[in-house]
């Protein structure tokens, strides 16, 4: 998610702020969103890997554009972990812009005066789409923790499951950075033929051991929290937002660099001139993770981060393929354009080059640019000319090749 | 070898007045049948892949510098960052019908390996580099007594990017050596314009600037 100003004021300064009046607004947007919602019935369950059928779920998405006659102009954005379907609304919930407004619009990478797009909140995202937060049909309370185990290519099937939906067979494109990229890589290795274009953006094909490290550490932080009780906090009437809050702070250092941090915060002291000899946010760096801690909990459910979290770990393309990658993406027509930046390292650029190379090896159409920053991982979310350019030119290119006229017709 | 070398039209592109190209480049697209598929290894800034595409040819790119690739990608070109020494390897056999290696062969670590691997993902390769027989280089080390420097090669032997020189001579050797049959053959002087076909070997090896060579595998029937 983008950074937020660095100058947050907190008003508890000892530990992370407890959820606001929001938490009710969440827990109504998780069965009865603030957008288009997709139904499936018993008669059409998820199948899951875990080898359970999810029936009856939902997915709550968003689309923004006209799709044209031929139904050949919609591009389906995938949202990293904490992202959702409000891709390019104000937020119903933080009443915020919407997360990737700088790449959607009129005259935008992702132009809605010629694509059609399509955003939807994955499996378990909880803003919508069927997840812990959501009432269990069998039991008549909420799942909680008897939610099964989703992943990336459960994620991805249900989004098929919405696109038939939509009447559309080809996806003129997917896009998506960080887990919305993995989603997208996803899509093009099981399903080439109804996807025309990628852009994969700060990714990879598999989750790294440090990322697996860096999100245990997030779930045991939630886990931790007393206030968790077992994944039943809503009966309880809590939320463990001071464990989530801390996962959020611990990933949110992988999301930046040192130089980031260095060239927003240094060693300043927060409101203050010299050191307060206790444990205060003194530090400027500090008062900033608390206050992203603590608007975090605001909108997210702590199960739903566990269940999300576990999703990418498992992520490995792969490890479905015999181990070679190259063989997911055998003789694919998809034309590809993977970007990466230099100061990202938690998808760093050789994870990119590991999958430009398997899709060398496929012959694939592939365009790979690493993008100079430092502004690590979030850099994807922010304003980065240069990328804006990049995709804008790719999906200008792939628009041509598909035949889309300039009003996407 | 034989001193005799086909002739090579360059009408067509070359007429178009409203677009400047570079010399060896027009002679390139000349050589690239129309609808093939083409691999450019170190495609720069992707001038010669835009050549390319507007004769229908699909063109992928490979080039070293961040700046480049970024450049070619915001073009909407098919490029990614990577280099001849260590990126050919992971491509599979016979993925391209010709794969260009534009003034590049001198500045690889290992050419002869480099070499191979055009002819191993290509059914063609087309190979450019500047002629370090060329006779002002040949004049400034033997007048001037220092490493030559020309227009188009600017750079002091200090902060060259170029490791691995060779002469047109060297080249056919290399061929040879290789078992490559050369298809076509031009030399081009300074000003990228083609040397005057049916000359021989030594004389294109002195007054050639640089050597553009159209290669197959040998014995492969093409």
């Amino acid at each position: 998610m983008p950074s937020e100003e660095s100058r947050a004021t907190m008003t508890d300064t000892r530990s992370i702020a407890g959820p606001a009046i929001q938490a009710e607004d969440r827990a109504q947007e998780a069965d009865h969103p603030s957008s288009l919602v997709a139904k499936f019935g018993v008669d059409q369950p998820l199948q899951l890997d875990c080898g359970i059928d999810l029936s009856p779920f939902q997915i709550a998405y968003q689309t923004y554009g006209q799709l044209n006659a031929k139904r050949s102009n919609a591009i389906l954005v995938l949202h990293a972990l904490t992202g959702d379907q409000h891709v390019a609304n104000i937020h119903p919930v933080t009443g915020k812009p919407g997360w990737w407004e700088t790449m959607i619009g009129p005259g935008r990478p992702l132009d809605t005066d010629r694509y059609f797009i399509i955003c939807s909140n994955v499996i378990g995202g909880c803003m919508g789409s069927t997840g812990p937060a959501s009432i269990n049909p069998a039991t008549g309370k909420l799942w909680g923790l008897d939610f099964p185990i989703i992943t990336i290519p459960d994620m991805v099937r249900a989004q098929t499951m919405l696109i038939d939906r939509l009447g559309i067979e080809t996806l003129f494109c997917v896009v998506g950075g960080s887990m919305g990229g993995m989603q997208a890589l996803q899509w093009t290795a099981a399903y080439p033929s109804r996807v025309f274009s990628a852009l994969a953006v700060a990714c990879s094909t598999r989750h790294s051991a440090q990322n697996i490290a860096f999100h245990e550490l997030g779930r045991q932080a939630v886990m931790a929290d007393p206030d968790w009780h077992h994944g039943r906090y809503f009966e309880q009437g809590t939320h463990p937002h001071r464990g989530l809050g801390v996962a959020r702070m611990a990933a949110h250092i992988t999301y930046l660099s040192d130089a980031a941090l260095h060239r927003k915060f240094g060693r300043r002291m927060q409101d203050r001139d010299l050191p307060t000899f206790s444990f205060d946010a003194d530090f400027q760096v500090e008062s900033y993770l608390r206050h992203q801690g603590s608007s975090f909990v605001e909108r997210f459910d702590a199960n739903s981060y566990l269940y999300l979290t576990r999703a990418m770990d498992y992520f490995d393309i792969a490890a479905d393929h015999d181990g070679v990658l190259a063989r997911a993406f055998r003789g694919i027509q998809t034309r590809f354009c993977v970007v990466s930046f230099t100061s990202d390292w938690l998808f760093p650029t050789p994870e990119s080059r590991a999958l430009v190379h398997a899709l060398n090896a496929s012959s694939a159409r592939v365009s790979f640019a690493e993008i100079e920053t430092d502004r690590g991982h979030d850099a994807f979310l922010l304003d980065v000319p240069e990328f804006f350019d990049i995709s804008r030119a790719f999906l200008q290119s792939a628009a041509a090749a598909r035949g889309l006229t300039k009003t996407g017709a | 070898m034989a001193a005799q070398q086909p002739t090579l039209p360059l009408n067509g592109l070359a007429q178009d007045p409203t677009v400047h190209y570079r010399g060896d480049h027009l002679l390139v697209a000349e050589m690239v049948e129309r609808g093939s598929k083409v691999l450019d290894v170190g495609c720069g800034e992707g001038d010669l892949l835009q050549l390319l595409e507007t004769r229908g040819i699909d063109g992928r790119g490979i080039e070293l510098s961040r700046e480049g690739v970024n450049h070619c990608v915001a073009k909407g070109l098919a490029v990614v960052q990577g280099d001849a020494d260590a990126d050919l390897v992971n491509y599979p056999d016979d993925a391209f019908d010709y794969v260009i290696l534009s003034q590049t062969l001198q500045a690889t670590r290992q050419p002869r390996v480099v070499l191979e691997n055009l002819l191993r993902i290509g059914h063609r390769a087309i190979v450019s580099f500047p002629n370090f027989g060329f006779w002002k280089m040949r004049l400034q080390l033997l007048i001037g007594g220092h490493m030559p420097r020309t227009e188009n090669l600017p750079a002091t032997w200090y902060d060259t990017a170029n490791i691995h020189f060779c002469t047109i001579k060297d080249f056919v050797e290399l061929c040879d050596e290789i078992n490559v049959k050369m298809e076509r053959a031009v030399a081009l002087d300074l000003h990228g314009r083609p040397l005057r076909v049916n000359l021989p070997w030594w004389f294109w090896n002195l007054f050639g600037e640089q050597g553009v060579f159209l290669l197959t595998r040998a014995g492969n029937g093409r």
